[in-house]
């Protein structure tokens, strides 16, 4: 018996439910949403959409960018940690993940709006009450809220793999604290920097109910536009035109993103 | 330098838990406004108990959950399997088929399946193919990834001469494996199969392209209910959530340790950190 052969189940299931499926998106985005003829409509209307695409890239990699600052203090604060605190620790990062996404960006809601927590108890102390949702920066936060546990965890596994050793001798060499981090930990760390930052990346360009609950009018991302297309517009086409360019982009960035590590499986080991 | 980051670690959890806070604080509300706190109740509670909507979609969710991780644990254990004796070549195709569905856009996996079901729904000629079958298929999809990944690791660091041990000692190939392979990477099963299936029940995002009106789930439910303002019996129902998803961790962080503590004596094992 040859064990290869187990793998022809999941061969056969990837092949019908992402390989033909991709095929299906390509297709859509050249054919006309009436005709079925091919056409090179749907691709050529991806200028009208240039600004919210690079607005997306930007919401997202600003998003991507705090993540990192934010997570990295916390991913190494819990690698220092006892090997019962670490697990506790790590618990915690993962436990907001399991509850609904949905709920916890609108409890964000709830917090931000204009009669909402934070301004509540802000008029208390007679502050007047701020415009702190509707606007780029809720949305930031909401994105940065999401996904900072998919930075804290590569960040951790790349911490807790370093040589402790390499830190001794650094410091024995006569390296001072921030030499230590700058020449050694932050090297090392390079992986789980570039994982991370693309796990954030990827949910955070492509959402489209974050930007709708905390975003304003003006804060239209390009998951939003793709959504529309298929659930009130009706124009599949060119969803799947917006689908294609949004998949290759994020496979670009991915790209230029592992340059860095010259690891092509880096996404896939961590 | 380390209380500082002590501070900051601590500053950065309460940020990641003031929504569930505030979500637990709503739930024990008598109005449902979420902002201001009238007074304390359980009526929420009760509500929820007697609610025959909201339940009936989160046994929906995990029967979802249940059939898909466990589907997509059984294919991708295989797979896994046989992906080990592959050639070079033919196992870097496949692993970057297992990469596609983790690298791509949620909302491309959604968008493609959707037009893969309504294209073969259309030369079926089936009006509502959307619904549990295509729910299933697709979180099968996105969950077979999370297994090999998981699986994987525990086939490489296993010793091969086990097996070769196993069957010196008179045992068939099949009883080898389930023997002694399937001992030695079932801690990777476990943890795709648990990962799987917290994907399952929270998944949104590809669920909302292949639902169909006949069966849906608790967060499309949601999603869809947010137009109007919420009832806080689902914040009931979240808070209650919450509290058992934190059990079975600690549960399950109680029993690692004592699993840790008891391996770490007789031999030196092979692992890769605490977290596996």
């Amino acid at each position: 018996m040859k064990r290869q052969f187990l793998s022809g189940p999941y061969i056969l299931w990837m092949v019908l439910f992402t390989i033909i499926p991709l095929a299906i998106v390509v297709y859509y985005a050249f054919t006309d949403s009436i005709t079925g003829a091919f056409t090179l409509k749907n691709l050529a209307a991806m200028g009208t959409y240039l600004p919210i695409f690079l607005r997306s890239i930007w919401l997202a990699v600003v998003s991507a960018l705090i993540c990192l600052v934010l997570g990295y203090p916390v991913a190494w604060c819990i690698a220092q940690a006892g090997p019962r605190a670490q697990r506790f620790l790590y618990m915690l990062v993962m436990l907001p993940m399991c509850i609904s996404f949905l709920l916890r960006t609108l409890a964000w809601v709830s917090l931000l709006e204009d009669t909402g927590i934070i301004n509540n108890l802000l008029g208390r102390l007679g502050i007047g009450p701020l415009r702190l949702v509707r606007n780029d920066g809720a949305v930031i936060l909401g994105m940065v809220y999401n996904y900072l546990p998919y930075m804290i965890m590569p960040l951790y596994t790349v911490i807790m793999k370093i040589d402790h050793r390499l830190v001794e001798a650094a410091q024995d060499l006569g390296c001072g604290g921030s030499q230590v981090f700058l020449r050694v930990t932050l090297p090392l760390s390079v992986p789980g920097i570039i994982s991370g930052v693309t796990m954030v990346f990827v949910p955070a360009v492509s959402t489209f109910y974050i930007s709708q609950k905390l975003g304003g009018t003006t804060s239209t991302m390009i998951g939003d536009v793709i959504e529309s297309q298929f659930k009130t517009a009706y124009n599949p086409n060119l969803g799947a035109a917006l689908s294609l360019v949004l998949m290759i982009l994020v496979l670009a960035c991915i790209a230029v993103m592992n340059r860095f590590t010259g690891d092509d499986e880096s996404v896939a080991t961590i | 330098m380390k209380t500082a980051s002590k501070v900051f670690t601590v500053a950065v959890f309460i940020f990641l838990y003031v929504p569930m806070l505030v979500l637990g604080i709503a739930s024990f509300n008598s109005v449902s406004d979420v902002v201001v706190f009238r007074g304390f109740t359980f009526d929420n509670y009760k509500a929820l108990f007697q609610d025959s909507v909201l339940l009936p979609l989160l046994l929906n969710s995990i029967i979802i959950s249940v059939i898909a991780s466990l589907a997509a644990t059984v294919l991708g254990t295989a797979a896994t399997l046989g992906i080990q004796r592959m050639g070079k070549r033919l196992r870097r195709v496949t692993m970057f088929m297992t990469n596609i569905p983790l690298t791509n856009p949620e909302i491309v996996t959604g968008v493609s399946l959707a037009l893969l079901f309504a294209f073969v729904g259309q030369a079926l000629k089936i009006n509502s193919i959307m619904g549990f079958w295509t729910l299933l298929i697709a979180h099968i999809t996105f969950n077979l990834p999370y297994v090999i990944l998981s699986v994987q690791p525990k086939l490489t660091q296993m010793d091969p001469n086990l097996t070769s041990a196993a069957l010196d000692l008179g045992c068939t190939p099949v009883q080898a494996f389930f023997k002694v392979v399937l001992h030695e990477i079932f801690p990777g099963i476990v943890s795709g199969a648990l990962m799987a299936f917290t994907m399952s029940l929270d998944d949104f995002v590809i669920s909302y392209f292949v639902y169909g009106p006949n069966f849906v789930t608790l967060p499309v439910e949601i999603y869809n209910y947010t137009k109007k303002p919420l009832h806080p019996k689902i914040y009931a129902l979240f808070t209650l959530l919450f509290l058992v998803i934190l059990l079975m961790m600690v549960v399950m962080n109680v029993l690692q340790a004592r699993d840790t503590a008891r391996h770490r004596n007789p031999r030196l094992r092979k692992s890769g950190g605490p977290i596996n």
